[in-house]
């Protein structure tokens, strides 16, 4: 009823992990059933390991919070090597984001990957909290094509491309990511945010300004999704700010075939199983016998 | 050593000082493997504002009874309206987590400063009946009210305060050198300021003590997902403060040198 298949890859419910907010997935295991979760989505993953961005890293704000954690991960080697094969006895799929600082890291990225275990690769060319790379490629619809490109050649994988809401227009990148060869999209990354502390003059947070995630974007979110989601033939996978079934279904209504749960993990870390059940509690009390039923049928001809 | 989202009962929630307040919640799960060090992270409401869970030390633990003890601060927002709960309210709990201390030690000697002392009274009860000694340290009389939290829990209290008002005057570093002069320590566990645990951390080594420390950040997951709390390792690595911590030996994460 609520299995579903984006771009190639089977799942089991329309309920991803966002990336960044459910690290590998085994770090929740204690907490929920890995393999009742639609797709991970695991941590931005580079060439190099990097320590990521030094002091205060997250700020709460209302109904949500900033990150500015800067892409720390311990690099695409020790990915494959170390973390990969402890993914296995899971019955999930793993999609990988990868995020390059050039058209080539995107390349030899998507190529590392080509092993057993990965599902997909997601293309970030939306994180706001690095220098270089990142955002940087997520709002020129050039580069974000370059950057598909080049994982493209590299991969017979599945491509999603994560797109940035801190854009002019979102739709075009969408479209640019779509004729690039990307099989689906995936939006949004964070909005970029900033905080100050009132008692010392300064920024809370060590970058400056990070990336809000959380209840507060959701309206944004939505909206984009539904923007994207009729301009676009490819699947879109909707997120941002989903707490409960009802956002979900919201994202559903709105276009994405499938959502991803972020910020929502932290507060309760079964967040992405109790939405899917949530979803499938919508459906069957509506007499629908599957989530495909409701996908983009907002009436918006109003 | 299971770990468990858990709803746990307001048993006891009452003022121990101006701001500090002492909350006692049933939840026997959490009880029954929660290990000195480690923590719980807890949902202050319903709401989405404040969103976020806090990170809060376990104080004390009634295994039989089921009922863990935190000590906090009323700092912000969120434990403001953790404060205002009363008994009989519910608390979602996510724990125990991260590591703790390690245990094995006949002499301890626990250095705390403010709120770090929270892990350390919960420490010096488990360690019972090893006699524990207790050094803590405080801007004024005022902040010492722990001596009162700490007697009969340990074997002896050392006490220095910033403005001489209570123990010895100077900070806790001040006087850990003639605690350390006899050499009858074969452990010492501290938490409190970076400043503090460096410095008792250094002395430690100069005497061939091991010495573990607790770090506090700030954090999102709680479980070693977000990368919010992560630290340098001093071999190179990254830690984690919450699931590779907050308990680490001095040396990991601290430049002794």
């Amino acid at each position: 009823m609520i299995a579903v298949e984006i771009a190639g890859i089977k799942m089991k419910t329309p309920v991803m992990t966002a990336s960044g907010t459910f690290g590998s997935g085994p770090e929740y295991a204690d907490f929920v059933d890995l393999n009742k979760i639609g797709a991970i989505v695991v941590k931005g993953t580079t060439l190099a390991p990097r320590d990521g961005n030094k002091g205060r890293r997250i700020a709460e704000t209302p109904a949500g919070m900033l990150n500015c954690i800067g892409l720390e991960n311990p690099g695409v080697d020790e990915f494959v090597g170390r973390i990969l094969p402890g993914l296995a006895r899971y019955d999930v799929p793993v999609i990988v984001n990868i995020a390059g600082f050039t058209v080539d890291e995107f390349g030899e990225l998507a190529a590392r990957l080509n092993v057993p275990g990965v599902a997909g690769l997601e293309v970030n060319v939306s994180c706001p909290n690095v220098k270089e790379g990142g955002i940087a490629w997520g709002v020129d619809c050039a580069n974000v094509a370059a950057a598909v490109k080049a994982v493209r050649r590299n991969t017979k994988l599945p491509v999603i491309t994560k797109l940035s809401p801190n854009v002019t227009d979102i739709v075009s990148v969408a479209k640019a990511a779509e004729d690039a060869g990307s099989d689906a999209v995936s939006l949004i990354n964070t909005l970029v945010g900033m905080t100050i502390d009132i008692h010392r003059w300064r920024p809370e947070l060590g970058n400056v300004t990070g990336g809000l995630s959380g209840p507060a974007v959701k309206p944004v979110a939505l909206r984009m999704v539904w923007q994207v989601a009729r301009a676009v033939k490819c699947p879109v996978i909707g997120m941002g700010g989903i707490m409960t079934a009802g956002d979900a279904v919201e994202f559903l209504l709105a276009g994405a075939r499938a959502v991803a749960v972020g910020t929502a993990n932290f507060v309760n870390p079964r967040a992405s199983v109790e939405i899917a059940e949530g979803i499938k509690d919508y459906l069957v009390e509506r007499g629908l016998r599957h989530v495909s039923e409701i996908v983009g049928k907002v009436n918006d001809n109003i | 050593m299971s770990k468990t989202v858990a709803q746990g009962i307001v048993i006891e929630h009452f003022s121990l000082a101006p701001m500090i307040k002492r909350l006692t919640l049933g939840a026997p799960a959490i009880a029954r493997s929660a290990r000195p060090g480690q923590f719980v992270h807890v949902r202050v409401g319903d709401s989405y504002h404040p969103l976020l869970r806090r990170p809060l030390s376990i104080a004390e633990v009634d295994r039989e009874v089921g009922n863990i003890t935190i000590i906090y601060r009323v700092v912000g927002q969120g434990t403001a309206l953790l404060a205002s709960l009363p008994p009989g309210e519910f608390v979602d709990c996510m724990g125990p987590l991260g590591n703790g201390f390690d245990m094995e030690t006949e002499r301890p000697l626990l250095v705390g400063g403010g709120m770090g002392l929270a892990p350390l009274l919960f420490l010096a009860k488990a360690l019972c009946p090893k006699p524990a000694t207790v050094l803590m340290g405080g801007r004024t009389k005022q902040e010492l009210w722990w001596r009162n939290v700490f007697l009969g829990v340990c074997r002896s209290i050392h006490v220095t305060t910033d403005d001489g008002s209570l123990g010895r005057k100077g900070f806790t570093i001040d006087l850990l050198p003639e605690l350390l002069e006899n050499c009858e320590y074969d452990r010492i566990y501290a938490c409190g300021p970076l400043r503090m645990m460096q410095g008792v951390a250094k002395l430690a080594k100069a005497q061939g003590i091991p010495c573990q420390i607790s770090f506090e950040d700030h954090m999102a997951c709680g479980v070693g997902a977000c990368l919010s709390c992560t630290c340098a390792g001093t071999d190179g690595k990254r830690r984690k403060v919450c699931s590779d911590g907050p308990v680490f030996w001095a040396e990991e994460v601290l430049d002794l040198s």
